[in-house]
């Protein structure tokens, strides 16, 4: 009797066991699955209009074929690497006043409400709200305004990276274990040192975690520069001009009407996907380098 | 060389909890110097009122006096200047995750800006050596993290960081606890070789271990000190009825 129960008891858990399994990696196929399919579909559509031109040339006038988007990858770099600039230490800045100095005060309660509701911000909105305070404003005696130009293109991209960096930096900062702020407190080194050396230290496996996302994620917005960077058909490298970048190139090659613009279109995101995780990658393997055995 | 402490008239709250209670005491040079008590009983936050990490909490107070040497750390110097005098060790060994086994010892040093390396290398190994640890980590000096030791050699870690920066005073808050009997009587030895060049104040829930390594014990009972004196007197004949009631398990 007892084993009967027993029997069953030990086939109904593994048969639960089996079950949960079982759907967590249904789940995990479902996240992976869209990913997967639209890289491959990127691979089949603009696969075959990659070549050297394609990284070299900058576009041709409407009616010739070929040309590429050597331009807009440039440009793309020098407004990805403006926007860390500026959102990269403003934001760890703000994550590091939210976690270590403002904890439960109302400033630091009213900085978090505003990074999420920034974080909430429509792309587009940043892009007209950009436009409206540095392109179309002329702010007296500071170069870049007053017009369209790459730097308007930076600062939307840059403020659209701030409330990611502050909050993912501030998440990791209160993970660190009470216990490694004391230990540095207790060798006699000054709170601004500690933070510093020892709590941003121990916590920037994730912030740079954080700071990639940010960068990845603005890496392929078109809507904040439709109004700013505008876009560039040659080669520049002013940022107080318009200038190309990738994803706004895309979106006026897939609205054309020439199919041979269409394909280059398709090879222009399969690039940008590629670039995004390479640069991701790269940031992480030098980051990583130097780490020693057994830290976590 | 280790200095003495001379407490007087100490009292200390956590928000309206007042954890410390009027407490007096002195704390002989180059000795050691054990605290026992039950839980929740205060001497943990009195060892925190001397290194002046009681106030790190925003809801903490203190009033009363604290002289370590000649000097009167309430009055005449900075918490981050008493902290370099008064060295610590917490119940859970706390080695910076991120630093090598070499970086953690010199940590002390190195971000009070000190950067000479020749004698950065001397200090380590001689803390290292003082917390008899360095023939287990010297080849790994600076290839492992701190984190990656096991807990007993974590906690000989922290008291050979704790020892870098030459403290005067030498806090240990149940340096033991968390680890194995082996572990647990190699940091007892240890606190038995440095007790001759500091002074050292350790707080115990193992009245064995307090009998093995202190010259002199306090017993600590609801905030108050009830009774200081030799560790054999504590142990054989306490003047005290709660004390003798604590020591032979009536309570806590």
């Amino acid at each position: 009797m007892n084993e009967e129960k027993f029997k069953f008891r030990s086939r109904m858990r593994a048969l639960t066991d089996n079950s949960v399994t079982a759907l967590s990696i249904l789940a995990t196929v479902i996240v992976v699955a869209p990913l997967v399919a639209i890289f491959v579909y990127l691979v089949y559509k603009g696969a075959s209009s990659l070549n050297l031109d394609f990284f070299t040339q900058i576009p041709k006038p409407v009616g010739e074929t070929g040309g590429g988007m050597a331009n807009a990858i440039w440009g793309s770099a020098l407004l990805l690497l403006l926007a860390s600039t500026i959102g990269v230490p403003v934001g760890i800045g703000g994550g590091i006043f939210l976690a270590e100095y403002g904890r439960g005060t109302k400033l630091a309660n009213a900085v978090r409400f505003t990074a999420d509701v920034l974080n909430g911000v429509p792309s587009i909105v940043m892009g007209v709200a950009v436009y409206a305070l540095i392109v179309k404003a002329h702010i007296p005696f500071l170069p870049f305004t007053g017009h369209f130009s790459g730097f308007s293109g930076g600062v939307a991209l840059g403020i659209m990276m701030i409330p990611t960096v502050c909050r993912t930096t501030e998440e990791m900062l209160l993970m660190v274990p009470h216990a490694v702020r004391e230990a540095a407190l207790g060798l006699g080194v000054p709170n601004w040192r500690s933070v510093l050396s020892i709590t941003v230290k121990t916590a920037s496996p994730g912030i740079i975690t954080g700071c990639m996302l940010a960068f990845a994620r603005v890496a392929g917005e078109t809507a904040p520069l439709i109004f700013t960077a505008l876009g560039n058909s040659f080669w520049s490298s002013n940022l107080n001009q318009p200038i190309a970048a990738l994803p706004l190139q895309i979106y006026v090659y897939a609205l054309s009407p020439y199919d041979d613009w269409h394909r280059l279109a398709w090879a222009g995101a399969l690039v940008l996907i590629v670039l995004i995780v390479l640069a991701v990658s790269l940031v992480r393997y030098v980051t990583s380098r130097g780490v020693l055995k057994g830290a976590s | 060389m280790g200095v003495g402490i001379e407490v007087t008239n100490l009292n200390a709250w956590y928000g309206t909890n007042h954890t410390l209670q009027d407490i007096n005491l002195n704390i002989p040079a180059n000795h050691a110097t054990a605290l026992i008590g039950p839980s929740g009983c205060g001497k943990s936050t009195f060892v925190r009122c001397l290194n002046r990490m009681h106030e790190t909490n925003p809801i903490a107070r203190v009033t009363g006096t604290v002289r370590i040497g000649d000097l009167d750390i309430y009055v005449d110097a900075k918490p981050v200047e008493i902290r370099r005098r008064v060295g610590m060790v917490f119940q859970r060994p706390n080695p910076f995750p991120t630093m090598s086994i070499y970086d953690n010892v010199a940590s002390g040093l190195k971000l009070n800006g000190y950067s000479n390396r020749r004698a950065l290398d001397e200090i380590v190994e001689k803390s290292l050596k003082n917390s008899a640890l360095w023939d287990e980590v010297k080849d790994d000096l600076k290839k492992k993290s701190g984190a990656s030791l096991s807990g007993g050699q974590q906690q000989r870690l922290c008291i050979a960081r704790a020892l870098a920066v030459d403290p005067e005073v030498l806090l240990m808050d149940e340096p033991a606890s968390a680890l194995d009997p082996v572990s647990t009587s190699k940091i007892e030895d240890l606190i038995f070789q440095l007790k001759s060049q500091y002074t050292i104040v350790i707080v115990t829930h193992n009245m064995q271990q307090a009998a093995r390594v202190a010259e002199k014990t306090g017993f600590f009972l609801n905030g108050r000190m009830v009774e200081f004196d030799s560790t054999h007197k504590i142990f054989t004949n306490p003047s005290d009825k709660r004390t003798e009631d604590y020591i032979t398990g009536r309570f806590g």
